[in-house]
C-alpha cells in the first residue's frame, strides 16, 4: 500500500525515540559495556613501521607470563583465497580483510596488527605485548597517492597488476584498478565550448571519528558455537566475515548487536572480532577487546585522500557542453577506495552531453580505507563544485543560476548509465532561491558560497517482524543496527499502519539468530528498506486482525474495516458490533488462530536518490587565517521525513563533519611514514564552539517507491560542505583554496602569497 | 602490587573499593564498581565522554586516578536522574532529539549539569565554549545547544515562547 497522499497521524510527528531514556541515563549497553564470566582482555601488537617484512615473531616470553592465556599470530589464522566480498559497504576482498586483521609475512602500515594476546587483566596484556620479540626488515614506504603511482615507487603487493587497462600490465604496481566513464564525445564538446575552466584539487584522508572506539566480546565454546557482542553497522556482516575469515559455518555464529556509538561507514568491516574469537578458542575463555583512540586512528579506516583535476567547457550563456575529471584515490594498504562512486557522483547533479571521467584506485602505506558517509562523493564534489564556482565567476553568472541552467531533471541520462527518475534537485534549487539566507545581503567582510551534492541511496535485503503482544501493545523487531534514530522511524511507520500512537510500538534490533538476514546499516538504506519491510509486516498484521474480527463476528473479511487501531464492521454490518481494538483482539488470539505476528523479508528496490544544496557564509581572519562559519543553511530533498527531528539531525551532523573535513581534519605523517596526530587533541574534529547553528531545510519530493515516500537522508549532507566553504572563502578573499583542509596555516599562506 | 582502599561518595551513596594505583577513576567506575554509563572515547581527556562531577567540579574521569577519589563526592550520569524521574536536562535532550548514537550523551548531560550549577543563565557562546570539551560526531551540536539553552531557561523558571 502507498500512504503518500494519505492523511498521516504518526509519520511526520516528533515523538520521543524508544531507546531515548536508556541513552540519557547511561543504561544503554554499548559493546565495551558487556562482560562475561571468566572474561579475559585481548590486546593487539601493532606494527611500529610503515612498511616491513616480518622476519620472525617470538612469542615464548609473552606466553610464559603469568596471567596470559593465549597468544596468536598470523599462523593461527587460515589462509584465505582472494575473493570479492559483497558483505560490507563498498568493494572488499576476503583475503585482504584477513590480512588486514592479522598480518602474515608483511606489515603494510603503522598500526597493522601482527600478534595478539589474551590475559586476565589489561595491564598483564600490555606487559605480554611488550614481551613479544619481532624482527622486522624495514622496507621503503610511500604515503601520498601520486608518489605511490610514480614509476619506481615501493610496491606494496607483488601480485597487484592494474585491472581495467588493456593489455594487462606485466609489472606489479600500486594502482589496483582504473575505471572510466564516458558519455558523448568529449573532444567535440570542448571544441564547441566558448569558455573553459580547469583546476587541480587535493583532499586529505579524514576519519569517521565516531566517539565509540571499536569493541567486542567473543566466546568460543568447545562445541564450536560462537557468541559475539559487538559494535558494528551490521551484525549479519560481522557473522559473515567471521565465518569466512575463520572457516566456520554461519549457523555456529550468533552475533548480538550492541548499541553502536557512531559508525558513519567506518563500522562496515571487521578488525577485532576474528581475533577475539581466535583468542577465545585458544584460551577457552571469553575475550573482550577494545581499541584505544590511537588504535582507531592508526589502524581503522579513514576515507580516501585524493588528487584530482577537473576541466569544464561551457557556452557563454552557461550551458555546459563538456566535463572531464581525473581522480586518484588513496585506498590505504589494500585495494578498495570508493573510486567508483567518486567517478559517478561529481557530475551526477548536472545534465551534461559530453563527459569523460577516469579514476585510479591506489594503495599506499596507510590504514585501509573504510566507507565514510557517501563514500567518494564529498571528495569528487569538492573538486567539481569548486570549479563550477570558478565557471560562474568567469561567465559572470550567479552561482545558483549556473546550476539551475544545467541541473539534472527527471529523464536526464547520467554519464554512468542510469536515467534520473523522481528526483528533487530542481525543488532543492528552488528552495535555495527562496530561502532568506540566499536572499539576505552579505555582511561586511563576509563571503558566501553555494555547493550542491548527490548520493544514490540504496535499498537491499531487510527483515522485519511485527508482534502484537498479549495486551495489545506492539513489538517491532528488525535486523538493522540503529545508528541515528531508525528504531524511532521504523516504529512510527508500524504505528501509522496499525493506527496506534507511536508509544504503543517498541522497536528493537534483533540478533542474527532471531530475525531474517538483513544487510548492514549503510547507504542510507534503513528507513527506506527496513522501513518498507516493517510497513509490509504491519500491513500483514492488520489483514490478520481483520480476519480475526470477521471470525469473531461471523461476517466476511471484506466487511471489516481497520481504522484508528481497531476493527469496525463496515458496509451493511456497520454499527452491528462494537469495534475490536488491538487489546481486545489480542485477548482473543488463542481462539482466533494463536499468536499475532508477521515477518516480512524483502530485497527493497527503488531507493530514490538524494540531492542537497548548502549555503555558507564565512569570515576570514586575515591575521591568523582562521575561517569562521558565520551562517550555514543545508537544504535537502528527503522524500518524506518520517521523524523530522532525526532527519534534521542527520543533515546537521553531516554538515558538521563536512565542516571538519573542510577546515581542520587531516592525517599528518612524518618522514618515516608514521602518523603524528593520532588523537583528538591533534586530529581536530569540530567542537561546539567552532559551530554555528545549522539550519536544516527539508524539501519533500516523495519517492514513489517507498510506502511513505521516504528517501535516504544520512549521506547527502556531507557532500556539499567542503566546496560551499571553499566558495565562501573565495567570495570573502578572492582566493581559491584547492587543497583541503583549509586550515589557518594554509589560508594564511595563501593570503600572504596574494599580498 | 597491593591495591589501595578508597572510600568515596558516588551518586550520594557511600562507596568503598580497592583499586590499583595506576587505575583511572573511569576504569574504577566501569570495571570495579560496574557503572558503565561513563564512556571511554579517547582516554586522554579530549572527548569528554567520561565526564563526571567531583566535588562540584567537572572532570574527565579518564584523567583522574581512582585513588584520588578518596573522600570525594562523585556524580556520574547514573546519578543525574532522581530515581525514576528524569532530570530536566535529560528530558530536554529527549524532546529536542539532541542525541543520535547516544555515546557522548552521558558526558554531555553531566557537563551541562555542571554548567548550569555554575552558571544558570549562560549565553549561547558560553554554553558552546563550556561544552567544547565534549565531542559529539553525530549532531553537529545544533540540537544539543538548543536543548541546553531551553532547559536553562526552564530551570530559571522562565517560560520560553
Amino acid at each position: 500500500m502507498n500512504y503518500i497522499d494519505s492523511s498521516l497521524k504518526v509519520v511526520g510527528t516528533r515523538p520521543i525515540r524508544p531507546d531515548g531514556v536508556d541513552k540519557v541515563t547511561g543504561r544503554a549497553v554499548f559493546a565495551a559495556d558487556t562482560r562475561a564470566s571468566g572474561m579475559l582482555w585481548g590486546k593487539i601488537l601493532r606494527s611500529p613501521h610503515a612498511h616491513a617484512n616480518i622476519v620472525s615473531i617470538d612469542t615464548t616470553k609473552a606466553a610464559a607470563l603469568k596471567g596470559v592465556f593465549a597468544v596468536v599470530t598470523g599462523q593461527d589464522f587460515p589462509e584465505i583465497a582472494s575473493e570479492e566480498a559483497f558483505v560490507g559497504e563498498g568493494p572488499m576482498n576476503f583475503r585482504d580483510l584477513s590480512l588486514n586483521c592479522m598480518a602474515r609475512t608483511k606489515v603494510l602500515y603503522e598500526g597493522h596488527a601482527l600478534a595478539a594476546v589474551a590475559a586476565s587483566t589489561q595491564e598483564i596484556a600490555d606487559q605480554a605485548l611488550a614481551l613479544i620479540d619481532v624482527t622486522y626488515e624495514v622496507l621503503p614506504h610511500v604515503i601520498d597517492v601520486e608518489d605511490a603511482m610514480a614509476p619506481g615507487a615501493p610496491v606494496l603487493h607483488a601480485d597487484m597488476f592494474t585491472s581495467g587497462v588493456t593489455p594487462k600490465p606485466e609489472t606489479a604496481s600500486n594502482i589496483a584498478k582504473v575505471v572510466t566513464f564516458k558519455k558523448g564525445d568529449i573532444d567535440a564538446g570542448f571544441a564547441e565550448a566558448e569558455v573553459i575552466v580547469e583546476g587541480s584539487y587535493t583532499t586529505q584522508p579524514v576519519h569517521q571519528a565516531y566517539i565509540e572506539p571499536h569493541a567486542c566480546l567473543a566466546t568460543y565454546s568447545p562445541d564450536g558455537q560462537v557468541q559475539i557482542h559487538s559494535s558494528s553497522q551490521g551484525h549479519f556482516m560481522i557473522r559473515a566475515y567471521v565465518a569466512k575469515l575463520l572457516g566456520m559455518s554461519i549457523s555456529n555464529i550468533r552475533v548480538n548487536p550492541a548499541e553502536i556509538g557512531g559508525g558513519f561507514g567506518g563500522k562496515t568491516l571487521v578488525y577485532l572480532e576474528p581475533v577475539a574469537v581466535t583468542l577465545s578458542k585458544k584460551s577457552g575463555r571469553s575475550v573482550k577487546m577494545q581499541m584505544t583512540r590511537e588504535d582507531v586512528f592508526r589502524a581503522s579506516g579513514p576515507t580516501s585522500g585524493a588528487a584530482m583535476t577537473v576541466k569544464i567547457g561551457a557556452k557563454k550563456d552557461g550551458t555546459i557542453v563538456a566535463a572531464q575529471q581525473v581522480l586518484k584515490f588513496q585506498a590505504g594498504a589494500f585495494a578498495g577506495s570508493p573510486i567508483g562512486p567518486g567517478c559517478m557522483c561529481g557530475f551526477a547533479m548536472y545534465d551534461l552531453p559530453n563527459v569523460d571521467v577516469v579514476g585510479y584506485d591506489v594503495v599506499s602505506n596507510r590504514p585501509k580505507v573504510a566507507a565514510y558517509r557517501a563514500p567518494g562523493a564529498p571528495i569528487t564534489s569538492f573538486a567539481v563544485e569548486s570549479l563550477m564556482d570558478e565557471l560562474a565567476i568567469k561567465l559572470g553568472i550567479d552561482a545558483l543560476t549556473l546550476r539551475e541552467k544545467n541541473a539534472a531533471k527527471n529523464g536526464t541520462k547520467t554519464h554512468y548509465g542510469p536515467v534520473h527518475q523522481n528526483i528533487g534537485f530542481t525543488a532543492v534549487l528552488d528552495a535555495v532561491k527562496s530561502h532568506p539566507h540566499w536572499k539576505s545581503p552579505l555582511k561586511e567582510g563576509h563571503g558566501r558560497g553555494l555547493a550542491t551534492g548527490f548520493w544514490f541511496n540504496i535499498g537491499g535485503e531487510s527483515s522485519a517482524q511485527v508482534h502484537v503482544n498479549e495486551d495489545g501493545t506492539v513489538t517491532a523487531a528488525t535486523g538493522s543496527p540503529d545508528i541515528g534514530g531508525s528504531r524511532a522511524s521504523i516504529g512510527m511507520m508500524v504505528a501509522e499502519v496499525l493506527g496506534v500512537p507511536a508509544t504503543t510500538v517498541r522497536t528493537i534490533v534483533a540478533d542474527t539468530a532471531s530475525i531474517g538476514f538483513t544487510f548492514l546499516t549503510g547507504g542510507s538504506r534503513v528507513t527506506f528498506a527496513t522501513g518498507m519491510a516493517a510497513t509490509q509486516a504491519a500491513e500483514k498484521v492488520v489483514e490478520d486482525l481483520k480476519r480475526r474480527a470477521a471470525q469473531t463476528w461471523d461476517i466476511p473479511v471484506d466487511a471489516v474495516e481497520w481504522k484508528d487501531g481497531a476493527a469496525y464492521p463496515a458496509g451493511s454490518n456497520a454499527g452491528a458490533f462494537e469495534p475490536l481494538d488491538l487489546a481486545a483482539l489480542a485477548l482473543k488470539a488463542g481462539r482466533t488462530g494463536g499468536p499475532i505476528l508477521a515477518e516480512v523479508s524483502i530485497n527493497a528496490q527503488g531507493a530514490g536518490p538524494g540531492f542537497g544544496a548548502h549555503i555558507c557564509d564565512v569570515s576570514v581572519d586575515k591575521e591568523t587565517g582562521h575561517v569562521k562559519i558565520e551562517r550555514y543553511t543545508a537544504i535537502q530533498d528527503v522524500g518524506k521525513a518520517i521523524h523530522p527531528s532525526y532527519v534534521e539531525g542527520q543533515i546537521q551532523g553531516g554538515a558538521a563533519q563536512g565542516i571538519g573535513w573542510a577546515l581542520s581534519e587531516e592525517y599528518i605523517y612524518n618522514a618515516k611514514g608514521l602518523m603524528e596526530n593520532a588523537g583528538f587533541l591533534d586530529y581536530r574534529v569540530p567542537v561546539a564552539s567552532d559551530m554555528p547553528m545549522i539550519e536544516a531545510v527539508l524539501v519533500e519530493v516523495p519517492n514513489p517507491r517507498h510506502p511513505f515516500g521516504a528517501r535516504g537522508v544520512g549521506e547527502v549532507p556531507i557532500v556539499p560542505p567542503m566546496a560551499a566553504i571553499a566558495n565562501a572563502i573565495r567570495s570573502a578573499t578572492g582566493l581559491r583554496m584547492p587543497d583541503l583542509p583549509m586550515s589557518p596555516p594554509k589560508v594564511r599562506a595563501a593570503l600572504d602569497a596574494a599580498g | 602490587m597491593a591495591k589501595t582502599y578508597v572510600s568515596a561518595t558516588i551518586n550520594g551513596e557511600s562507596a568503598e573499593f580497592l583499586c590499583e594505583t595506576q587505575q583511572t577513576l573511569l576504569d574504577v567506575l566501569r570495571d570495579v564498581i560496574g557503572l558503565t554509563g561513563s564512556k571511554e572515547g579517547c582516554g586522554s581527556g579530549d572527548c569528554g565522554a567520561c565526564s563526571v562531577i567531583v566535588d562540584d567540579r567537572l572532570v574527565c574521569s579518564c584523567l583522574m586516578l581512582g585513588v584520588e577519589a578518596e573522600g570525594k563526592s562523585i556524580t556520574t550520569i547514573e546519578g543525574i536522574a532522581n530515581g525514576d524521574t528524569l532530570h530536566p536536562i535529560q528530558q530536554k535532550f529527549l524532546e529536542y532529539a539532541a542525541l543520535q548514537c547516544g555515546f557522548c550523551t552521558p558526558g554531555l548531560i553531566v557537563a551541562t549539569k555542571a554548567l548550569l550549577d555554575e552558571n544558570p543563565n549562560p549565553t549561547e557562546t558560553e554554553a558552546r565554549y563550556w561544552l567544547a570539551g565534549n565531542l559529539c560526531r553525530c549532531t553537529g551540536y545544533d540540537k544539543v545547544i538548543r536543548a541546553v539553552m531551553d532547559v536553562a531557561a526552564d530551570m530559571r523558571g522562565e517560560k520560553v515562547a
